[in-house]
């Protein structure tokens, strides 16, 4: 269910790492759990971030929901095809990726959780 | 939200809402679905075929005696002497100042004996409200009967075709806002032609131990025409689409009836009700704000809270917002003051410190073809 190939967090984003950058995306647990996705507000390229802050925000057709970044970096990539069909979030989250961000210190994983760890968690 | 929840109250069909698979949230005291298979598909789904809801959470209060109709007339803001045996209509319980207690409907089943239908939330609040005004009526008293019924909402432009099979009553005979009693799919109820999704449709009134296997008989008889199980999620964004109120949201104790821009639920002539006066003297002086509807111009969704502004100035306050499913744009309502309510107003709504762009639009969103 969960992909192998990246790490998760319990504010059930996902965060796919190559080298210093990093692709970030809710999960699919986060989006049954909203609902209907009608509007995703993304960051501008070039903002920085630090750890635990918020990047964004998502909106279901009920309610608004946060997006905290999960690791301090640069915005270096916004997914602007969102803003026209929000809805691919519900259909396939962990191809939905968000921002991509470039990372302030790649080794700074604490607290990030394995496929494993999260399925556990939200199960 | 914060506070832990006392024990949610559950309605006859909330086993059945639990093995379906709804999501369930706390509403009102109530453990209700807030959706079964996303708001979307139930939202397009009434739009377009039909939609099938539990609304067994609301309340209902009888009033009955030889002068019930004084009773009635004395609480409820609309006129009662207006309405036949088997008619219905839109209310208010109002305060002296002329603002809601909540709003209701209120069902004359014959000549000394009413039935208010009023909003989950506020049914202890609402049965105190009417004790108290009824007081001196003489002959009149009120039985808060809500543990007597429960209250399946079929709506949508498919809804007579799927609930004729099951009765003998004629439903193309029965006028909007109206209701009739008998049998449907051998269950006593009061069938009546309301709702709250600006659509066509019935609701329900059935003995609670009869809720379930009427829910899943008009479940199956519907199925071929479309129809789909629906929550509170899609009742909301559809009744806003409908322009309809939402007590507790839209309407309050601190908003007047003439505010809301219900001046017609009002009984102008009748000599007396609960803050008759109030409201009196607002209409003669006018009021200084109006419940208005509004489109967002910019991308963004305004909610429940967030401030209006027109320039530089704060001047109002959105009171239900979201993304409409079927109209496919963000829409709202909120208080603004009457220089800013015509049509075609701009103005900017505060989503998370940033303004974005709206314009007053009239009301409703949608109307049925």
């Amino acid at each position: 269910m969960y992909p192998t190939d990246r790490h998760y967090t319990t504010d059930h984003e996902w965060i796919s790492m190559s080298g210093t950058m990093a692709r970030i995306g809710i999960t699919d647990y986060a989006q049954d759990q909203l609902g209907d996705v009608v509007f995703v507000e993304l960051p501008e390229v070039g903002q920085l971030f630090e750890s635990g802050t918020q990047f964004g925000s998502i909106e279901s057709v009920k309610a608004v929901s946060d997006l905290f970044c999960p690791m301090a970096g640069r915005v270096v990539e916004v997914n602007g095809a969102l803003s026209d069909r929000p809805e691919t979030v519900n259909e396939g989250p962990h191809d939905a990726w968000m921002i991509v961000i470039e990372l302030k210190d790649p080794s700074q994983t604490d607290g990030l959780l394995d496929a494993a760890a999260y399925t556990e968690l939200v199960s | 939200m914060t506070d832990a929840p006392a024990k949610l109250l559950k309605t006859p069909l909330h086993g059945r809402h639990v093995a379906m698979g709804a999501r369930m949230v706390p509403f009102g005291g109530w453990d209700m679905p807030v959706q079964y298979s996303g708001i979307t598909e139930e939202h397009l789904a009434v739009r377009t075929a039909a939609g099938l809801f539990d609304v067994s959470h609301m309340g209902e209060i009888e009033v009955a005696g030889g002068d019930a109709l004084a009773a009635v007339q004395r609480i409820s803001s609309n006129d009662a002497s207006r309405l036949e045996i088997g008619q219905a209509h839109y209310s208010a319980l109002t305060t002296e100042e002329g603002t809601f207690v909540d709003d209701l409907l209120v069902y004359r089943l014959t000549n000394d004996h009413f039935m208010l239908v009023v909003n989950a939330s506020s049914i202890a609040k609402d049965f105190a409200h009417i004790r108290a005004g009824i007081q001196e009526v003489g002959d009149a008293f009120a039985v808060n009967t809500s543990s007597r019924y429960a209250l399946i909402a079929v709506q949508g432009p498919r809804a007579l075709d799927i609930v004729q099979p099951l009765t003998e009553v004629d439903l193309a005979g029965i006028g909007y806002y109206h209701f009739e009693t008998g049998e449907v799919a051998s269950q006593r109820s009061t069938i009546s032609r309301t709702g709250y999704t600006g659509e066509d449709g019935f609701e329900l009134f059935v003995p609670p131990s009869g809720a379930d296997r009427l829910w899943q008989t008009l479940l199956t008889a519907g199925a071929e025409a479309g129809l789909k199980p629906a929550g509170l999620g899609a009742r909301d964004t559809l009744r806003l689409e409908a322009a309809m109120r939402l007590s507790g949201q839209d309407i309050d104790e601190t908003t007047t009836v003439l505010e809301a821009g219900l001046g017609w639920i009002v009984g102008w002539d009748k000599p007396d009700f609960i803050g008759r006066e109030a409201l009196i003297a607002q209409k003669a002086r006018g009021v200084t704000r109006k419940l208005v509807g509004f489109e967002m111009v910019e991308r963004g969704i305004a909610r429940h809270g967030y401030p209006v502004f027109v320039g530089a100035d704060p001047v109002g306050v959105v009171s239900s917002g979201t993304r409409t499913p079927f109209l496919g744009k963000a829409i709202g309502l909120a208080y603004l003051p009457v220089g800013a309510c015509a049509p075609g107003t701009k103005c900017a709504i505060e989503i998370r410190g940033r303004q974005v762009t709206a314009r007053v639009v009239s009301l409703p969103f949608y109307k049925r073809g």
